[in-house]
């Protein structure tokens, strides 16, 4: 039971931490859309504005034509300053104004991107598909795989603790039918194996809680003092933030668990 | 005080062929009467405790006990109607592991009674069946006479209307069984119905009561003042 929670609570640090992982890396796939020649800033402006209200959008920049310029100089004539000079009076890149978006869900960018490339005034959609697709299949695995986890765990600690909490019955099943005799309520008969099972699921959930919570914790200092060069995408999420969700679930789950089980194995002791 | 009114039960799905353990059984006991069961083993004895106790449902015919039909009494009202009766087994069945005291106060705790009350009415009990020295007593160093009284004392720390007793005395020697005959009369005399199961010839003969003999599930002979019958 402890360890069901205690993978339980180890596998939720990975999913999670993989799932930020993914988000940080969709973070950097973005969409850039450019527009049709001798479009007026006015025009491209407009479009903005609609694209900007559209709620799967979560961040959006204005790349103006110049902002292009420097940046493909800083890119491509670094060092060569006078290269560069030669374009100075007329900008190569002048219908180059384009936005960068960020979705909110990667998973939607297929169908964005046709939206996009529908409005009028819009030249070109660039975006990375495959990026796109990789990303949001690792996404999908992970949830999958780790709900199925949650769900056997989940399965297996129930059965662990009616096993345990149906031996203490075992050993009171006298008492529990002289009590029936004499006319104890099912409430009253039930109310201290309920009790001992909440107990054994809470203390099934804190300890697994106490050693995830240490073993994070180092995990954090490790990548922190560590894998700095990797620490651009392999950032742990904060302890904080990790267990403001386990603590919560877990308990929950401990007694849900400790109460379902136990009173699971009563039932069939309190029939007739 | 208990109406049995065309009652059978037939127990099956267990075994291949189905048993009518009680067939149309109809009979009356007044309150405040005391009522012997006899008959052969596997007669059907146990079933009508049963069927009493709500422990096993009547499979035709209507049980009534104090005006009330329980063969149609709501499970979540079983427990409420299982304290107007006082049940006592053959095997004692009281708790291994606590004393005397706690086997009688036990029953009242169940049926959440103030502990200031338990106080009280747990050695008056006690005193009734003649225990007042070995409260402190497990069990185990008990002999079956006196367990069996604890068991009464146990039944009885409530109150209930009826007492039922299986078998009491299965386990004794003439002598304790005889005692505890005496002591269930006692009880008999200060106004509670008292329903005896049991086998045993000369107590039946002895204490002259109402005698219902029972044979392969049905009522045979049922007589006032009698004697265990001549068939054996
Ligand atoms: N739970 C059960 N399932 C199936 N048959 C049962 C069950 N309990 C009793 N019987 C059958 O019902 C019949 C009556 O049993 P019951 O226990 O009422 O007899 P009894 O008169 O109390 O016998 P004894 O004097 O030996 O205690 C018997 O044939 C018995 O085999
Ligand atoms: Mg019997």
């Amino acid at each position: 039971m402890a360890a069901c929670i205690f993978l339980f609570c180890i596998l939720y640090s990975v999913v999670v931490n993989v799932q930020h992982m993914v988000k940080a890396m969709e973070d950097t796939v973005g969409v850039t859309v450019f527009f049709d020649e001798g479009l007026s800033e006015e025009e491209i402006q407009a479009i903005g504005d609609v694209i900007s209200a559209r709620s799967e959008v979560a961040d959006m920049r204005f790349v103006s034509a110049e902002e292009a310029w420097e940046s493909y100089k800083e890119d491509y004539f670094a060092g060569m300053p006078e290269l560069a000079e030669g374009f100075e009076e007329d900008n190569p890149l002048a219908n180059s104004a384009s936005y960068e978006l960020y979705l909110n869900d990667i998973e939607d960018q297929q169908e964005f991107v046709e939206y996009l490339e529908s409005i009028d005034g819009v030249r070109q959609v660039n975006y990375s598909e495959i990026a796109a697709q990789g990303l949001s299949m690792v996404n999908s695995v992970v949830g999958y795989v780790s709900m199925g986890l949650i769900l056997i765990l989940l399965a297996v600690a129930v059965f662990l603790i009616s096993n345990t909490i149906a031996i203490t019955i075992n050993a009171r099943r006298e008492e529990i039918k002289i009590m029936r005799m004499i006319g104890a309520t099912n409430f009253l008969i039930r109310s201290p194996f309920v009790v001992e099972g909440i107990i054994i699921g809470l203390f099934g959930a804190g300890i697994p809680l106490v050693l995830v919570y240490y073993a994070y914790s180092y995990a954090v200092r490790f990548c922190l003092s560590h894998l700095s060069i990797l620490s651009r995408i392999l950032t742990l999420l904060p302890v904080w933030q990790v267990f403001q969700v386990l603590v919560p679930v877990s308990l929950g789950l401990g007694l849900g668990i400790g109460l379902f089980g136990s009173w699971f194995s009563i039932r069939k002791h309190l029939r007739a | 005080m208990i109406e049995f009114e065309h009652v059978s039960k037939t127990y099956d799905k267990a075994t291949d062929r189905e048993t009518k353990a009680v067939r149309d059984v109809s009979l009356k006991i007044e309150k405040g009467e005391f009522v012997f069961i006899v008959g052969n083993s596997g007669s059907g004895k146990t079933t009508l405790i049963r069927l009493l106790l709500k422990e096993i449902d009547a499979s035709q015919g209507i049980i009534r006990v104090g005006g009330t039909d329980i063969t149609k009494l709501k499970r979540k009202m079983i427990p409420r109607y299982r304290r107007r009766l006082g049940v006592v087994f053959q095997d004692f069945r009281l708790l291994k592991d606590k004393n005397v005291y706690e086997n009688v106060a036990f029953a009242q705790r169940v049926v959440v009674t103030p502990t200031r009350e338990i106080r009280r009415r747990v050695p008056e009990v006690l005193a009734m069946v003649g225990l007042s020295s070995k409260y402190k007593s497990l069990p185990s160093q008990l002999s079956g006479g006196e367990q069996q009284r604890v068991a009464i004392a146990r039944a009885l720390v409530n109150r209930p209307e009826i007492l039922l007793a299986d078998e009491p005395t299965g386990n004794m020697d003439p002598g304790n069984a005889w005692q505890i005959m005496k002591l269930l009369e006692e009880i008999n005399h200060m106004g509670t119905t008292v329903v005896v199961v049991t086998h045993s010839k000369e107590i039946v003969d002895k204490m002259r009561k109402r005698v219902i003999t029972m044979k392969h599930g049905v009522v045979v002979t049922d007589r006032e003042e009698s004697g265990y019958g001549n068939e054996n």
